[in-house]
């Protein structure tokens, strides 16, 4: 015991450096601390071009999905994580937000390309700067429906016609991240009134709810790297191009027309030490260096128009001519009421 | 009295103090602490939410908690005596092996059981035809899964012990085997029954993986009901209140089991030598119950070997080769084997500091104050030592972030957290598994010690220390076990560049494409294989000890 002591205390002595709260200093620090989701992933030495540049290291701290991520911020709003947080989506910004736990800064490397995915002026325009986006959509097998010689449906309405009883596998609005966004992609398809209808009519069509991603995917999905028998999933408009065939065919697809769109974005975290070497991050996330690796190393579309993607990315990975759309503060606001309502329909 | 006085020397009432003080301390730092910050947290805007304990979906699961905690927690007992008795009773070849796989379910992450279970019971799946997917009884049948080694090696190490003339000499009396079973063995074993039995209600009651995979979201417990408050809705006073209804639970579940188990008498241990004997006719229900479970425990991990031979291009063991890469495009920061060295490493320091925490705590629980205060704060101490079992997951790793964030105690973000929270886990059943043993210790053989002039400390080494060598090697392999399969804290802890072998996998199976699926499998069997081995080893030394065979 009086060993681990002395190994916790010489831990808490090297750690103290990075996250105390204290007057920000001008100086450029030797690290900067960099808060993220669990998905955060770069290729090997992308980070170090940083490095290179900057004199400064960066390291990567993970903190859970995006919902973790957020709430753990604002639990330790007094003593920061970090210095840099990625990985804020559209429907937790709101409460990054409101909870104070951002600097105002925005990347000023942003063009007018990029203004789309700026977020509105009051619920985080000033303080988040969007750095990748990814299309969250329901995923076909082409192939069932090639055999069966049924029709691939096209609309979240045609998830309800008869012909597509039982072949629908979605995961938990509220235990999954892909799961809330194709729930408020069907608010934002159906109106506040009326979603609740939607999805009692896809209950009534004999849809699953699995908990998660995984076993939507890889036990009820009828692909070919699942196991399962159901050839409509929700998944990512990201997914196909990873089941593209040795020979080259595609054997599943997204459906464009039932998106919801995830952006993700970066932000100085509010009482850092190192507000300007922390804003050199943001800026350095939103570069190309960073921007060209993104889709590769995390499958989700940079939204820098400058970036290039991979080959083979502009064929088999679509992205959504007209996602649907709920805005950041609505989410924020009906988060608890929205899914409670959808347990009791979907989960009784 | 003057022999009681006479050993409450001033270096007696030290080491009863660094036996208590080092526990707790530790327990106060790392898990009251950071329980209490969390749970404060829910206080600092007015009252909490009480009113979430009125609500019919707060009700209806702390009634699935309970529900499913109570059945789950009969059942293991139900289906892990007769394995306990064939594992740790009788006599055969390949007893070390099966003794070794059995501990496999407990250590496999949730994630992997929740598809191998969910892939045998979905609509056309082998075990499709039973119509049980995301059902009660599917969670139900997955806890139980977890949980059978818990109860096999609790009791299986107590049963071992037990002088078995006893029983023979009834036997020759006449006695059935049945009536010897009811009226000499089961009483004997009722401690360590009891013992077992809470550890699984505690795990079972913070259950939380298993039950969404397999209720596909229908079911919950408290514990998932606090990761949805908040994780997702941040809604603290609301989770404040739940936490302090699970503790509230937890702790008079606890509290039943410390009665029920302080009523029944220690018994004189002999070594495993004499206890052990080959099987005969008697044993053919704890032997065809045993081979049944056996079977069916088997048929996951089967239905995961199999799978994790299947590659692209049919057969072979690419998935395996692949081990060696980061996953297809980079889905990995280091590769499986990097991982798994990891884990290794890091199970290692979580077994040295539990069994170390575990030992001095039990050294002193072992102890029968005279006095009525003095029992009842040992039994005070016993029940807190158990807690982190049943309090939430959640609530402690947000309170680790809240707390653990000045000087000198600046430890969110250090890799030392990660064993410690899987020491944390493992201390209750490193306890458990050293308690009865020394509590079985005869007094006399101490007091006997201590009058022939022996110091408290060589009292300790030389009577406790060395009756409870191979218990507690054996508390090793299983707080080892327990460190290298830990997901939940070590996912909430572990850093981006240091992830352990359960994480790995979790990261592996949460992203699109065949080749990850299966090399996430293939990692899960090189899991299950490891565990197999290191229990194993642990099997041979215990042997070795005692020189039999």
């Amino acid at each position: 015991m009086q060993k681990y002591l002395v190994v916790a205390v010489a831990a808490a002595l090297i750690l103290t450096g990075c996250s105390t709260t204290a007057s920000p200093e001008d100086t450029t620090p030797e690290k900067l601390v960099l808060v993220t989701h669990d998905s955060f992933n770069l290729s090997e030495g992308t980070l170090a071009a940083f490095t290179e540049e900057t004199g400064i290291e960066v390291e990567v701290q993970a903190a859970g999905d995006a919902g973790e991520l957020v709430n753990k911020l604002v639990l330790t709003k007094d003593s920061p994580l970090g210095d840099v947080v990625f990985g804020i989506d559209n429907t937790f910004a709101s409460r990054a937000v409101n909870e104070g736990v951002l600097e105002n800064y925005v990347s000023g490397d942003l063009t007018d390309a990029e203004a789309q995915y700026l977020l509105p002026a009051d619920q985080g325009g000033a303080q988040l700067t969007p750095i990748d986006n990814g299309d969250v959509c329901v995923n076909v097998d082409h192939e069932w429906f090639a055999e069966a010689g049924i029709d691939e449906p096209v609309t979240l309405d045609d998830l309800l016609k008869p012909e597509y009883r039982d072949l629908f596998v979605v995961p938990a609005a509220n235990s999954s991240s892909p799961g809330l966004a194709f729930l408020l992609a069907t608010i934002a398809a159906k109106g506040e009134g009326d979603w609740q209808q939607y999805w009692a009519g896809l209950v009534a069509n004999g849809v699953k709810i699995d908990a998660g991603w995984s076993d939507a995917y890889y036990v009820d999905f009828s692909g070919p790297s699942s196991e399962g028998e159901r050839p409509l999933v929700v998944s990512y408009a990201s997914s196909p191009p990873f089941e593209v065939q040795e020979d080259g065919s595609v054997p599943t697809g997204a459906l464009l027309d039932t998106c919801f769109r995830q952006t993700e974005y970066a932000g100085v975290v509010a009482g850092t030490k190192y507000p300007a070497a922390a804003g050199q991050l943001v800026d350095f996330l939103f570069s190309t260096i960073v921007q060209n690796d993104i889709p590769e190393s995390m499958y989700v579309f940079p939204v820098n128009a400058a970036a290039t993607l991979p080959e083979g990315w502009s064929e088999t990975a679509k992205i959504a001519e007209n996602p649907f759309v709920v805005s950041p503060a609505d989410i924020d606001a009906n988060r608890e009421k929205w899914l409670s309502e959808w347990a009791a329909i979907a989960t009784p | 009295m003057i022999v009681v006085r006479a050993r409450r020397r001033p270096s007696a009432i030290f080491w009863m103090a660094l036996g208590v003080g080092v526990p707790l301390a530790f327990l106060a730092v790392f898990f009251v602490w950071p329980v209490l910050a969390m749970v404060g947290r829910g206080f600092s805007d007015g009252l909490p939410a009480f009113e979430v304990l009125t609500r019919p979906r707060t009700l209806r699961l702390i009634g699935l908690t309970l529900a499913q905690a109570a059945i789950a927690s009969i059942a293991s007992v139900l289906i892990g005596l007769p394995i306990a008795h064939v594992l740790y009773r009788l006599r055969f070849r390949a007893r070390g092996l099966l003794r070794a796989l059995v501990i496999v379910p407990f250590v496999m992450p949730t994630v992997v059981i929740g598809v191998a279970f969910r892939t045998l019971l979905r609509e056309g799946g082998l075990l499709g035809f039973l119509e049980l997917d995301g059902t009660f009884v599917a969670i139900l049948l997955a806890l139980v899964y977890f949980n059978i080694a818990v109860v096999v090696r609790t009791v299986g190490g107590t049963w071992e012990g037990l002088d078995s003339r006893q029983e023979e000499a009834a036997q020759v009396l006449g006695a059935t085997p049945r009536r010897v079973f009811f009226t000499i063995t089961l009483p004997r074993l009722a401690p360590s029954i009891v013992a077992a039995a809470s550890i699984v209600f505690l795990f079972c009651s913070t259950a939380f993986g298993v039950v969404l995979v397999l209720g596909g979201s229908r079911f919950g417990t408290i514990e998932t009901e606090i990761w949805l408050l908040t994780t997702q809705f941040l809604d603290l006073r609301a989770a404040s209140v739940l936490s302090i209804a699970q503790i509230v639970i937890v702790a008079g579940m606890l509290l039943l089991a410390t009665r029920a188990r302080g009523r029944s008498t220690a018994e004189r241990r002999i070594g495993a030598l004499h206890s052990a004997r080959a099987p005969r006719r008697s044993d053919a229900l704890p032997i065809a119950v045993a081979v049944a479970t056996g079977v069916l425990l088997s048929l996951p991990i089967i239905a995961l070997v199999l799978r994790s031979l299947q590659g692209r291009d049919g057969w072979g063991i690419g998935n395996y080769l692949a081990l060696a890469g980061t996953g297809s495009r980079n889905a990995l920061v280091v590769p499986v084997w990097q991982a798994l060295g990891n884990s290794l490493v890091i199970a290692v320091q979580a077994t040295a500091i539990a069994v170390v925490i575990a030992l001095a705590a039990s050294l002193v629980l072992s102890r029968t104050p005279r006095s009525v205060p003095g029992r009842r704060a040992l039994e005070l101490f016993d029940g807190v030592l158990m807690l982190p079992l049943g309090v939430s997951a959640v609530t402690l790793g947000f309170g680790f972030l809240v707390t653990l964030n000045q000087p000198p105690l600046d430890l969110r973000s250090s890799p030392i957290l990660v064993p410690i929270a899987q020491a944390l886990v493992a201390l209750p059943l490193v306890v458990r598994t050293i308690l009865p043993v020394l509590r079985g210790i005869d007094p006399r053989l101490r007091e006997s010690a201590a009058v022939l002039g022996s110091a408290p400390w060589r009292v300790m080494r030389d009577v406790d220390l060395s009756i409870v060598a191979r218990p507690v090697l054996a508390a090793s392999g299983l707080a080892f076990a327990v460190a290298l399969g830990e997901f939940g804290a070590t996912t909430f802890l572990s850093r981006p560049d240091r992830p352990t072998l359960p994480v790995v996998i979790y990261r592996l199976i949460g992203l699109p494409g065949g080749d990850n699926f299966g090399m996430a499998i293939a990692a899960a069997v090189v899991l299950a294989a490891v565990t197999v081995g290191v229990m194993a080893i642990v099997e041979r030394l215990r042997v070795g000890t005692i020189g039999a065979f």
